[in-house]
């Protein structure tokens, strides 16, 4: 993952922003248990690792899905999702954005609730692909971050999450 | 679920950063006067460590309360989030050290506050780093200043004392041009009158003692990120690299537009130490809850004092970029539309001496080395914050021998203005005749 680059596909902001909606993402957040993390990697300084542990500690099930993996994490990594066995909410991308409209299309035959790219994952094409058989489509953003946005801690390293509320919440 | 909305500064300014205790359900901000947390489990302690989870660690690194302010303060400068340490000067060391090594070079404006020239001049030397000094105004010097080593602008949005008002616009188009980030210190406009980031700039520094804090009781500084900087452009290994003092993370690959704050924090501010403390935060987050209203009343009082200034016989140079006949007056109104801030300064007839006997002879403006209380402030220049400055560079600063710096608090203005004629009435009859007329 290149978050600093430029990235390719031709998806403007504009039409990025309905791929970005808050209210979806906290839907999706809230109703997963089942993550499947597409480009997953072993080696436990890579952002994706950084995301797949983080799931796993907030109870997530995370399946890896990366064919140079045997095992990643403590769990059996898969080759595709094609393969994945389990029903799946949420099929989250690291990877090359040209990858993402074969992706999409595995993330719809196996019947998964929601498509999740992180930064810099962005094609319109696979977007579509998703959005059109139904799945809710987030583009374009961490989802380490917002959950930690919504549910985690954030705010306690000085990051802007945007929140504000007078509502008492719970244990944080 | 909460439905997202763009809440308004004022909104902002009392309530990000600090939602209700969770556990207690206080409203106001807590003092997390600790310095350390206990882990839920061993497995929590390596997480927090290793920066795979968010988590308090030790009070160094972070505290809820000082966090509290860092999220306002990148809030109302429309960043992703900020560092907050225990100065300005600080947090403006941090900010430069983190993105710097030896050998590298930095462009910066000449008109600054002149503990940030001491800072650039005798610091950075020290660590190795090449510093070229440009007038603000001329963005072709900024332009041709570049080498293959430069790895920073750097400059004031309104400058300390001169009142040059920065084209943080145009700097940021020639910073990004070759790949470089823009600094600014914001403290004099605050982010009522300006959000740098807004018009381009990456980064954005704070005095927090000043304007923010507002009420003169607390020292602390602020690094606030745009998050949009491409540190991974080839020209920052420092930032973008496998950091030896962070087994071989990569911080911008891994934590994307995080990636500059979380090594401001996790490395530089772990190993240099410069800390906020939780009550110095609270403090300064009291004073932030009112900053819009100070800041109008702050630059209502400094246009009155800079016009009556203007017209006085006895005063010359009124540097205040909100005056008409301001060569900075047409750059004010594109950058700071609210005010043009409420520091500045004026010469007096008769120089130095002239200017000694003004201060003397002044009862309600505070004789003190400070800017941006609620109070007003008084300071001779060349005396005292810029004493270590050559002519040179003085004169670069725009500061001459009869200098004097004025910051204009919230105090009622005609009384203010009395004061000022008490000053002047001392100057009068203490100057010889022919000076006066």
């Amino acid at each position: 993952m290149t978050m600093g680059a430029v990235t390719t596909g031709a998806v403007t902001t504009g039409e990025l922003s309905r791929y970005q909606d808050p209210m979806t993402i906290q839907r999706v957040l809230l109703g997963a248990r089942t993550i499947a993390v597409v480009g997953l990697s072993g080696n436990a300084l890579r952002a994706s690792n950084f995301v797949g542990f983080y799931l796993q500690r907030h109870g997530y099930r995370v399946i890896p899905v990366n064919p140079r993996e045997s095992e990643v994490l403590g769990r059996r990594c898969y080759g595709s999702l094609l393969e994945v066995p389990d029903k799946v909410d949420i099929v989250n991308v690291f990877r090359a954005p040209s990858a993402l409209p074969e992706i999409a299309t595995q993330a719809v035959a196996i019947g998964a609730g929601s498509l999740w790219t992180q930064f810099g994952v962005i094609n319109e094409e696979g977007a579509r692909i998703a959005h059109q058989a139904g799945l809710a489509v987030i583009i374009d953003r961490c989802i380490k971050v917002e959950h930690a946005r919504y549910v985690g801690r954030m705010h306690w390293l000085g990051f802007n999450t945007d929140r504000i509320t007078s509502v008492r919440g719970g244990l944080q | 679920m909460e439905q997202p909305r763009r809440f308004g500064f004022d909104t902002r300014q009392l309530h990000a950063g600090q939602r209700p205790d969770p556990n207690t359900g206080a409203r106001a901000v807590p003092i997390f006067q600790t310095t350390s947390y206990v882990f839920e489990d061993p497995e929590a302690a390596a997480a927090y460590f290793n920066l795979q989870e968010y988590g308090n660690t030790y009070s160094r690194i972070m505290n809820p309360t000082v966090a509290a302010l860092e999220e306002r303060t990148a809030s109302l400068e429309n960043g992703c989030g900020a560092v907050a340490f225990a100065s300005g000067l600080a947090a403006q060391a941090a900010a430069l050290f983190t993105l710097l090594e030896p050998g590298d070079h930095v462009v910066s404006s000449a008109a600054l506050y002149g503990g940030t020239v001491n800072q650039f001049k005798h610091v950075l030397r020290k660590l190795s780093v090449e510093l070229t000094w440009v007038d603000p105004d001329d963005i072709s010097a900024w332009k041709s200043a570049i080498r293959g080593n430069t790895k920073a602008f750097f400059g004031e949005t309104i400058g300390n004392p001169g009142g040059n008002v920065l084209d943080i616009e145009a700097i940021a188009g020639v910073a990004h041009e070759a790949g470089l980030p823009l600094l600014v210190d914001n403290t004099f406009a605050t982010p009522y009158l300006c959000r740098p980031i807004d018009w381009g700039a990456d980064v954005v520094l704070h005095s927090v003692t000043k304007f923010l804090g507002g009420h003169g009781t607390s020292i602390g500084g602020i690094v606030v990120d745009s998050g949009k900087f491409n540190w991974s452009n080839g020209r920052f290994p420092v930032v973008a690299a496998a950091s030896p003092a962070y087994h071989g993370l990569q911080f911008h690959e891994t934590f994307g537009m995080y990636g500059y704050l979380m090594k401001l924090r996790a490395e530089t501010l772990r190993d240099l130490g410069a800390c906020m403390s939780p009550f110095n935060a609270f403090l300064l987050l009291q004073g932030i809850e009112t900053l819009s209203l100070r800041m109008s009343r702050h630059v209502d009082n400094a246009g009155a004092v800079a016009r009556y200034l203007e017209s006085h016989p006895l005063a010359s140079r009124v540097t205040y970029p909100g005056l008409g006949a301001s060569r900075y007056r047409s750059i004010a109104d594109k950058y700071l539309q609210r005010g043009a801030g409420a520091v500045f300064s004026f010469d007096i007839l008769g120089g130095r001496a002239a200017g000694q006997e003004f201060i003397r002879a002044l009862t309600l403006w505070s004789h003190l080395a400070n800017v941006g209380d609620a109070k007003s402030l008084v300071i001779h220049p060349a005396s005292t914050t810029h004493r270590q400055l050559s002519e040179p560079e003085l004169a670069a600063a725009g500061i001459g021998p009869g200098t004097i710096r004025l910051s204009v608090g919230l105090e009622n203005v005609d009384d203010l203005l009395w004061d000022l004629d008490q000053g002047f009435s001392r100057v009068r009859t203490s100057l010889p005749a022919e000076r006066v007329q």
